[in-house]
């Protein structure tokens, strides 16, 4: 095998091949202006970048672009590139967005696009921010625990109705986007009285899982929170799974919250049936 | 002298997808210290991709289902090379660890009884895939990572591993970095398990993220450990085509499960025509025939759709070659049609197929509810990898294990969907189990600094390189180029050859790619650093697949387009020679026992 850098033929394209080459030849063009942050641990600045695009990109092929011919070293966190692994999470002229799911056509072509990290998390460099709160407080909800098994076999039988609204949380990519939207977190900053919407989609798939037994709601008042939450629903509209956080989600828990706490008659109902029992 | 941290598990796990996330939370059951390697944040590994569902022959949707059928499928799905022991742990393992993650709280979708819904996949002869819409994977990873975040394991996110140690033979850690800083770690581990999945990235069109890199083939080879099976590549016949920034994103097969059926652009359904000898009993003789069977009918015959990848991707290459494609290049998967056969088609294409609905309305404008999607092979799956034994997962260097897709073995020369994500759970849980077996049974091995002031050496070597010229993304795109143009899903000698002198040249290219800025989140130092690993299995995958004169499965010969007998009795191994070149050598494939050659027979 050769070793040193010897010339070598360029081989033929077939037809298959081809026919992807002529897809690439025959895209539209556009040159687009960038401004991106640039920076360490909060310290930055815009810096502009004019980029050649194509039809069809999305903000995070822009930026790929720029890192491959321009900024070898912009920092970006990102895994899938389809909207599925939640990591490429950004503030899109403003609007907290996944990179990868944005069309640069849908954003004003006479205007530069600007792309900012989270602003509810530390900053750590250009794009990327320091979210590790996050899985600190998943550590502090009570895990999923099952009823018995329904069957000899160590199964359960469930009704696909049933699996239905919590198949709806668990959609959920851990994109954080309704984290950084929330104003709780994001301009007062109760990330330690709160555990935002995210975590409030995870209790309530746990909360309303057909299986589980576990109770988390004194939790939910109290370390957990939830009643800092004033459903301004930002977080669901920013969503990118489209799960209904407000309404279907953490109402009902409130709820749940309220039924549990702050129900005088329920209480009484509850106790009255209680005696029953005895 | 390196500075560096140091932190002690009994078992180290690199990768944290469905395998990485398995064997550690076994290997915590089992009592042992275990650490956490992920590339990225924990939850994001490639598993989240994965859509269809997975293998488990549990009978649920069709009772004539066991382990027997799923032996012969899987087997005959990979041509026969497969390590048959593993094939017969998975099918025989699959059902057990599927039902474990529902007590985990992973949420199937249901039967009408109430058990877990399994759906027809390619090469499946029964509806085997427990599945959750077309999003299992997320599932199964986020199941994985909530039950292991409480199973007291350390994880360390985003950190890459750039070498494995060693002490005489046997592993004794591995030395790192993260990225959030740029500082090195030394983690020191009676048992390594490598989970770290596949080389997607070493292609031009892939379904693959950056992560993809081929880290745990290249950390096992450069450790002495060998690869098998590398010319082996899956080659997914439905990845998106246009526009051309999305090319190569995946399409679930459980489009075609659903349904879905392929036309050209004439409109013709060019599956029909060529079904490959050994599959004619199995496949539907009409349309009609295959419709039943995608809707539950059990006397019904699959349509040829759902046939192996491997030949369904050279099929549309033939039709789009044959200029019958669809107008960018690929051609029509339509899913609408169904609306001639059920109301509310819509709904129930939504309901059934979400993230597809979701993608191609947001990715492409198209409603694919209403409008066939253009669709073409992308690369997927890596057959080969690290050589283990069948029951312990454990690879040729002692303490060295490897699980999931940088493994090798279950699938032979193709891998059917669906076998992918059982393949992590079956296996993920057996290295964990034998890697704390091994660490219980061995004490701590003594770290050699010499190894691990190289491996720092060679990680900061980028920053030193004159400035200027050629950078690292540069060379990785002329690897992906030449990997897609000459090792890709035809493929011939001369082309072959061409690609190995390449990967020499951009050897000596990525030495001298120098990168800018500093150690922190530095994205361009991360490509030089991934460039090493990824030359190592291009230059494997190249090798195997040029000494392979036959076509089987993934590996297809445009000068020798049928199966050899000769080929058909060994796999391909690569190790690193005592010269530090890579050497090919023929592995003898050990005769199946009586018991399951019966199975074979009796599913023919």
């Amino acid at each position: 095998m050769a070793t040193t850098g010897q010339p070598v033929e360029p081989k033929a394209k077939d037809a298959y091949t081809a026919a992807q080459a002529a897809q690439d030849a025959s895209a539209k063009h556009d040159t687009r202006s960038f401004k991106i942050w640039r920076g360490q641990s909060g310290k930055g600045e815009f810096v502009e970048y004019k980029q050649d695009v194509v039809e069809g990109m999305v903000v995070l092929d822009a930026v790929h672009e720029i890192q491959a011919t321009q900024a070898n070293d912009l920092a970006v966190r990102w895994n899938c590139k389809a909207g599925k692994c939640g990591s490429c999470s950004a503030e899109i002229n403003g609007m907290p967005k996944l990179m990868c799911m944005t069309r640069l056509s849908e954003l004003d072509a006479q205007k530069p696009v600007t792309i900012e990290p989270m602003r509810a998390f530390p900053h750590m460099k250009d794009l990327v921010t320091d979210v590790s709160w996050n899985f600190e407080v998943k550590k502090k909800i009570q895990k999923f625990t099952p009823r018995k098994p329904d069957a000899p076999d160590g199964t359960w039988r469930m009704q696909q109705v049933d699996a239905d609204r919590v198949q709806e949380f668990r959609k959920c990519i851990e994109c954080f986007l309704c984290q950084d939207v929330c104003h709780v977190l994001r301009d007062h900053e109760k990330h330690n009285d709160f555990i935002g919407p995210r975590f409030l989609v995870y209790t309530a798939a746990l909360e309303m899982h057909p299986l589980d037994t576990g109770d988390r709601i004194p939790e939910l008042r109290k370390e957990f929170g939830i009643g800092y939450c004033n459903i301004t629903k930002c977080c669901t509209k920013v969503c990118p799974e489209h799960i209904t956080i407000t309404d279907n989600a953490i109402i009902p828990l409130k709820e749940r919250v309220v039924d549990e706490f702050f129900d005088p008659l329920g209480k009484l109902v509850k106790i009255f049936s209680r005696r029953k029992k005895e | 002298m390196t500075e560096y941290q140091t932190f002690e598990h009994d078992v180290l796990v690199i990768g944290a997808g469905g395998a990485g996330l398995r064997a550690a939370i076994e290997a915590a059951a089992s009592g042992v210290s275990v650490g956490l390697v992920c590339k990225s944040l924990l939850g994001k590994a490639h598993t989240v991709m994965a859509e269809g569902g997975m293998a488990a022959a549990m009978g649920y949707v069709d009772d004539r289902d066991n382990w027997r059928v799923h032996f012969a499928d899987t087997m005959r799905g990979g041509q026969y090379l497969n390590n048959w022991r593993m094939a017969e742990i998975h099918a025989k393992e699959a059902p057990d660890r599927v039902k474990e993650l529902e007590g985990w709280g992973a949420l199937f979708d249901r039967t009408a009884d109430g058990r877990i819904l399994q759906r027809n996949f390619g090469g499946h002869r029964y509806p085997r895939l427990a599945h959750v819409g077309d999003r299992t994977g997320l599932e199964l990873i986020r199941t994985l990572q909530d039950e292991g975040v409480h199973r007291g394991i350390d994880v360390h996110m985003e950190v890459t591993v750039l070498t494995l140690l060693k002490d005489g033979d046997r592993v004794c850690g591995a030395f790192a970095y993260d990225r959030e800083r740029g500082r090195f770690r030394l983690f020191k581990a009676k048992a390594v398990v490598l989970a770290t999945g596949g080389i997607g990235r070493a292609f031009k069109i892939t379904s693959n993220s950056w992560e993809y890199s081929g880290d745990g083939h290249s950390l096992a080879y450069h450790a002495g450990a060998a690869l098998m099976d590398m010319e082996f590549v899956q080659f997914h016949p439905t990845g998106m085509v246009w526009p051309p920034s999305v090319r190569g994103i995946l399409v679930t097969e459980g489009v075609r499960g659903e349904g879905g059926i392929l036309k050209n652009r004439d409109g013709k359904r060019f599956m029909f025509e060529n079904i490959p000898d050994n599959y004619k009993a199995q496949t539907a003789d009409t349309p009609e025939e295959g419709w039943k069977y995608t809707q539950g009918d059990k006397n019904s015959r699959r349509p040829p759709e759902l046939l192996t990848r491997d030949h369904v991707a050279r099929m549309i290459v033939s039709e789009v070659k044959a200029g019958r494609g669809s107008p960018h290049g690929g051609v029509f998967l339509d899913i609408a049609w169904i609306k001639e056969k059920i109301p509310n088609s819509e709904e129930h294409i939504k309901r059934k197929l979400p993230s597809m609905y979701h993608q191609f309305m947001q990715l492409a404008g198209i409603d694919i509810t209403k409008e066939p999607m253009e669709i073409g092979p992308t690369t997927h799956y890596v057959m080969g990898g690290i050589r283990v034994d069948g029951d312990s997962q454990m690879s040729t260097v002692p303490g060295l294990f490897a699980a999931g897709e940088c493994a090798a073995g279950l699938h032979g020369a193709n891998r059917l969907g669906g076998n992918s994500l059982s393949d992590l759970i079956v296996f993920g849980k057996r290295a964990g189990e034998y890697a704390a077996k091994f660490a219980k049974e061995h004490g701590a091995a003594k770290v050699d600094m010499g190894q691990v002031d190289k491996a720092a050496n060679d990680a900061l070597a980028p920053f030193s390189r004159p400035a200027g010229g050629e950078g690292p993304y540069q060379v990785q795109e002329a690897l992906q180029e030449t990997m897609q143009d000459n090792v890709g899903i035809v493929r011939a000698e001369g082309e072959m050859q061409n690609a190995l002198k390449m990967i020499a040249v951009l050897k000596e290219r990525a030495s001298k790619a120098p990168v800018s800025g500093n150690r922190e989140y530095n994205p361009g130092w991360h490509t030089a650093l991934d460039l090493n690993n990824l030359l190592t299995v291009s230059q494997a995958v190249a090798m195997c697949a040029l000494a392979r004169k036959e076509s089987r499965g993934g590996h297809f010969r445009d000068d020798y387009p049928d199966k050899s007998a000769e080929f058909a009795a060994f796999n391909h191994v690569v190790q690193k020679g005592a010269n530090g070149e890579m050497e090919l050598s023929r592995a003898p494939i050990p005769p199946m026992p009586d018991h399951l050659k019966a199975v074979i027979e009796e599913m023919k």
